[in-house]
């Protein structure tokens, strides 16, 4: 048995490689996880520097540290930062470590497309990012790049722009066609579909939202290309074309597109919850087929993003009867999670702060949205700071804190060590301060009638833009205690036992922590 | 301790009296002035309602059972895990409010969508960064600029009560009658805003949106653009003055006087003193958006005027590009949004101004003649 043994010590599987090229190369499931997991922190800093300069700037009333088209710049680069760079990625790195292990499985089912999804990023982003210093400055037709303002009107780095977003596209596809084939195929025997944790099932169904709508981002973008480069006129009414298309076209990816950044965050607090509570999920059943009916509905809702676009009478009924319709599945998942909560046995340490955070100030943003829905009234909502308020309100203490959760949830199962509690919870009670000093008063100012992305505003708006700032400021720099016990849990701590917190649910429980470089390569046994 | 003293510094804000006089604490949508406004405001205050109470429900058993059910007190987990019953009604009764809510919308949006039968026409066009108005039938037409000056904005003086709210020529309507407005672009993208008649509606090339608004009491009122449109977005207000019949009336032959003084101006020699006086008041409120006070430009986004290739070169080609502006691009056709004296004025001044010192002039006549040729 000569050659089996010399086969053995050559094997590569046995644990990471060394330097460097571990990260670059690497295939692992966890490596790439921890890898995505960075590269969206250091995107939600850098768009937050970006909201900082603009909540700077809106401290006082008047132009007073950065000229208006810079300030176009900044609210441009901030929402294509934090949505492509910081939100999505937090998303598919918690799926890349958390899914295999959910399910019982070795790895991801393509492993070195894996590698390729996240190694695409950081060009796509450094491409972006460059813009910034190009001849006639950077993209600064909003994170919505509306035609003809970002066509015919637009400087010449949005070419740029345009392959920059096409990267980031083929790198989405890659990871949601790996998580499909991961879920469908790798399941350990015993592990049926109403068994998967919801994390799984959310993410499942973002996954075919997200093969759904990027090529649907992709060709639009190509289109406002040929409008630039190659004289047709897609969107340039003087050539015939449509400017009012493109809106549809965006927002038929606009609109999934946000359920992408929300899917996946109800996932993670259907994890917490019940663990915190000592219970289990309520309505599991209902939870799954509430996701789905909220995908299946995000297709026929884009328009209310255009109500004002001037479209027929019929379509806008339609479209407001349907956007009104997703509130019923939504307001399903919320009763669901207080009705887990209800004669639990909870406690509450930082993941299930976060989370219940989450349950009331995403429900807060659900509210709005349904105000918003209502066409008559949204004419008066509309691109005011009444929509930054409520977008803001379903992604900031929404997806980013359910990340946050799920981060300080796993992240003992990720390092071997508990977390300082005492840090986390400070990090906790500052970002819900913070967050919502900036986000509330915004509800104020666009009901009196302050339009959004104006680097400058009226003087009855300056007392809320003040406190919105400062709030602004409180919670970015809080960021900064995440990163110190991010930082500090990684070098040591408490040791973790497999079971992190009292009697958790799921496979991620059964294996040691920190999880070792390889798990399930035989698969557990799921009764 | 830092985060800490910048809470403490906020609270002493907060408790300071706020240095903006006019800065105050509106904290919902204002009511408004027509009929449908207020009833989009109802709307917004019932769903708001239904919102509250919604919220006091799933809110007040959430925080219930975090006092109630919570480890420390001894609390013990029940199993139950589902409930098909409550399940059920949780999903109805929500569609069954949505349905009720549905109905007044619908109504409410019927009403705003028919734009027959107007007594008075107006044309909204949307230009990087103004509006114009065009009354149709009436031979009315002029331009809406901001008017708040410079210095206001640069902090180098106090800021007015209307600050970024305030045009030099609002719009002028009549007071009682139903007006249609007629919405579309000449560039990008903009929208149409008037909180007080919930009136908002893009501007968009190629198109022409309908709205319309009834407005019973006589008075000013403001709002602004609403969708990004390039630099000064952020500057380019909405001032509706509305008048009672007589001073609408009033009004109307006020203008048709100045537009036969502007008519007649255009048929003299002017000079290049006058001109180069007038020519830098117009300069300064129709091009230093883009193109600055001081000629220069902004690199790469505006070219300056001054030493530029044009402007320096045959006065021809300099008219014929304020004149036509350059499709495809930031630069406008100014031929029909300037008059001919206006239009003299800016271009001896651009030929004159910041060292250019070209020496020469165009005279309004001259202006005129080219125009006729255009068809302008
Ligand atoms: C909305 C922005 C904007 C405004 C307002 C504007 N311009 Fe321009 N202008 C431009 C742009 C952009 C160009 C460059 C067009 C090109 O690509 O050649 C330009 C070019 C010019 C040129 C040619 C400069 C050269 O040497 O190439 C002249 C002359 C000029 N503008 C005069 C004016 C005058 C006079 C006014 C006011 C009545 C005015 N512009 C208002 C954007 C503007
Ligand atoms: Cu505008």
């Amino acid at each position: 048995m000569a050659t089996l043994s010399s086969t053995d010590s050559i094997a590569p599987h046995h644990g990471p490689a060394r330097g460097l090229s571990r990260w670059l190369f690497t295939t692992n499931h966890k490596d790439i996880g921890t890898l995505y997991l960075w590269f969206s922190f250091l995107m939600l800093l850098t768009g937050g520097c970006m909201a900082l300069m603009i909540r700077a700037e809106l401290f006082q009333p008047g132009l007073q540290l950065i000229e208006p088209n810079f300030f176009n710049q900044m609210t441009t680069m901030h929402g294509l930062i934090m949505v492509f760079g910081a939100v999505m990625p937090a998303f598919v790195g918690l799926a890349n470590w958390m899914l295999p292990i959910m399910i019982g499985a070795p790895d991801m089912a393509l492993p070195r497309m894996n590698n390729w999804s996240f190694w695409i990023l950081p060009f796509a982003f450094s491409m972006l990012l460059s813009t910034l210093f190009m001849e006639g400055g950077g993209p600064n037709f909003g994170w919505t790049f509306y035609a003809p303002l970002s066509t015919t009107y637009a400087p010449p780095s949005v070419t740029f722009f345009i392959f920059a977003i096409h990267m980031m596209g083929i790198s989405s596809i890659m990871g949601a066609i790996n998580i499909i084939a991961t879920i469908l195929n790798l399941r350990a025997p015993g592990m049926t579909m109403m068994k998967l944790p919801l994390f799984v099932w959310t993410w499942l169904i973002t996954a075919f939202l997200l093969i759904a709508v990027m090529p649907v981002l992709a060709g639009v973008v190509t289109m406002m290309l040929m409008d630039i480069h190659f004289g047709t006129s897609f969107f340039n009414a003087a050539g015939g074309g449509d400017p009012v298309l493109f809106q549809h076209i965006f927002w038929f990816f606009g609109h999934p597109e946000v359920y992408i950044m929300i899917l996946p965050a109800f996932g993670i607090i259907s994890e917490i919850l019940p663990t915190f509570a000592r219970k289990p999920l309520f309505g599991y059943a209902s939870m799954v087929y509430a996701t789905a009916s909220i995908a299946l509905l995000s297709f026929i809702v884009w328009v209310h993003h255009m109500f004002t676009v001037g479209l027929p009478l019929a379509g806008e009924l339609f479209f407001m009867y349907a956007t009104m319709l997703i509130a019923v599945p939504t307001g399903v998942k919320v009763f669901n999670w207080v009705a887990t909560m209800f004669h639990g046995s909870m406690t509450f340490e930082t993941p299930m702060l976060f989370a219940i955070a989450f349950v009331v100030l995403f429900t807060i943003g659900g509210f709005s949205g349904l105000m918003l829905a209502i066409a008559p009234a949204d004419f008066q909502y509309h691109d005011t700071y009444f929509v930054v308020a409520h977008f803001h309100y379903v992604l900031v203490p929404g997806a980013v804190f359910a990340i946050i959760a799920g981060v300080y949830y796993w992240l003992p199962k990720w390092t071997g060590h508990y977390y300082d509690e005492k840090l986390g919870k400070l990090h906790f009670w500052c970002s819900f301060i913070g967050v919502n000093l900036t986000f509330f008063p915004m509800h104020f100012i666009g009901l009196a009638g302050m339009p959004r992305r104006i680097p400058d505003y009226a003087l009855q708006f300056a007392d809320f833009n003040m406190i919105a700032s400062i709030g602004a400021f409180i919670f970015g720099f809080s960021q900064l205690i995440f990163l110190t016990v991010v930082i500090k849990t990684i070098r040591g701590g408490l040791q973790a036992p497999p079971a992190v917190w009292d009697e958790p649910k799921g496979l991620e429980w059964t294996i040691p922590s920190p999880a070792p470089y390889h798990t399930f390569s035989t698969p557990p046994e799921i009764k | 301790m830092k985060i800490k003293i910048t809470v403490i510094g906020a609270l002493l804000l907060l408790a300071s009296p706020s240095q903006h006089t006019f800065a105050d604490w509106q904290l919902n949508m204002p009511r408004g002035v027509t009929d449908i406004s207020r009833s989009v405001f109802d709307l917004h205050m019932i769903i708001f309602w239904i919102c509250v109470a919604i919220g006091v429900l799933v809110f007040g058993v959430m925080f219930w059972s975090i006092f109630h059910h919570r480890k420390s007190r001894g609390a013990k987990a029940k199993h139950f895990h589902e409930n098909t019953f409550v399940e059920v009604i949780w999903t109805l009764i929500p569609f069954a409010i949505l349905i009720a809510m549905a109905v007044p919308a619908t109504a409410t949006l019927i009403k705003m969508y028919d734009t027959s039968d107007a007594d008075v026409d107006i044309q909204i066009t949307g230009y990087q960064w103004k509006w114009r108005y065009q009354y149709l039938g009436e031979n009315i037409d002029f331009f809406s600029n901001l008017s708040t000056p410079r210095e206001q904005i640069d902090n180098s003086e106090a800021k007015g009560e209307n600050y970024l709210l305030e045009v030099d020529n609002p719009l002028v309507i009549p007071a009682g009658k139903k007006v249609r407005f007629l919405i579309t672009s000449a560039d990008v993208i903009h929208s149409w805003w008037v909180p007080a008649f919930a009136v908002k509606k893009d501007a968009i090339p190629g198109f022409i949106n309908e709205s319309w608004t009834r407005v019973d009491e006589p008075g000013i009122y403001r709002g602004q653009c609403t969708e990004l449109c390039g630099k000064d977005h952020g500057f380019m207000p909405v001032v509706v003055d509305v008048r009672s019949a007589e001073d609408y009336n009033t009004w109307l032959a006020q203008v048709r006087a100045e537009q036969a003084a502007e008519a007649a101006a255009a048929q003299q020699e002017l000079g290049m003193e006058a001109l180069m006086q007038r020519g830098e008041v117009v300069y300064n409120q129709a091009c230093a958006a883009c193109h600055q006070a001081n000629g220069e430009g902004l690199p790469n986004v505006f070219p300056g005027l001054k030493n530029s290739p044009i402007v320096m070169g045959d006065i021809a080609a300099h008219i014929d590009i304020v004149l036509n502006g350059k499709p495809g691009t930031a630069m406008q056709a100014f031929g029909d949004q300037l008059s001919a004296v206006d239009l003299a004025a800016v271009i001896t001044y651009e030929r004159n101004a910041w060292s250019n010192n070209r020496g020469d002039k165009v005279e309004p006549t001259e202006i005129e003649k080219l125009k006729a040729a255009n068809g302008q």
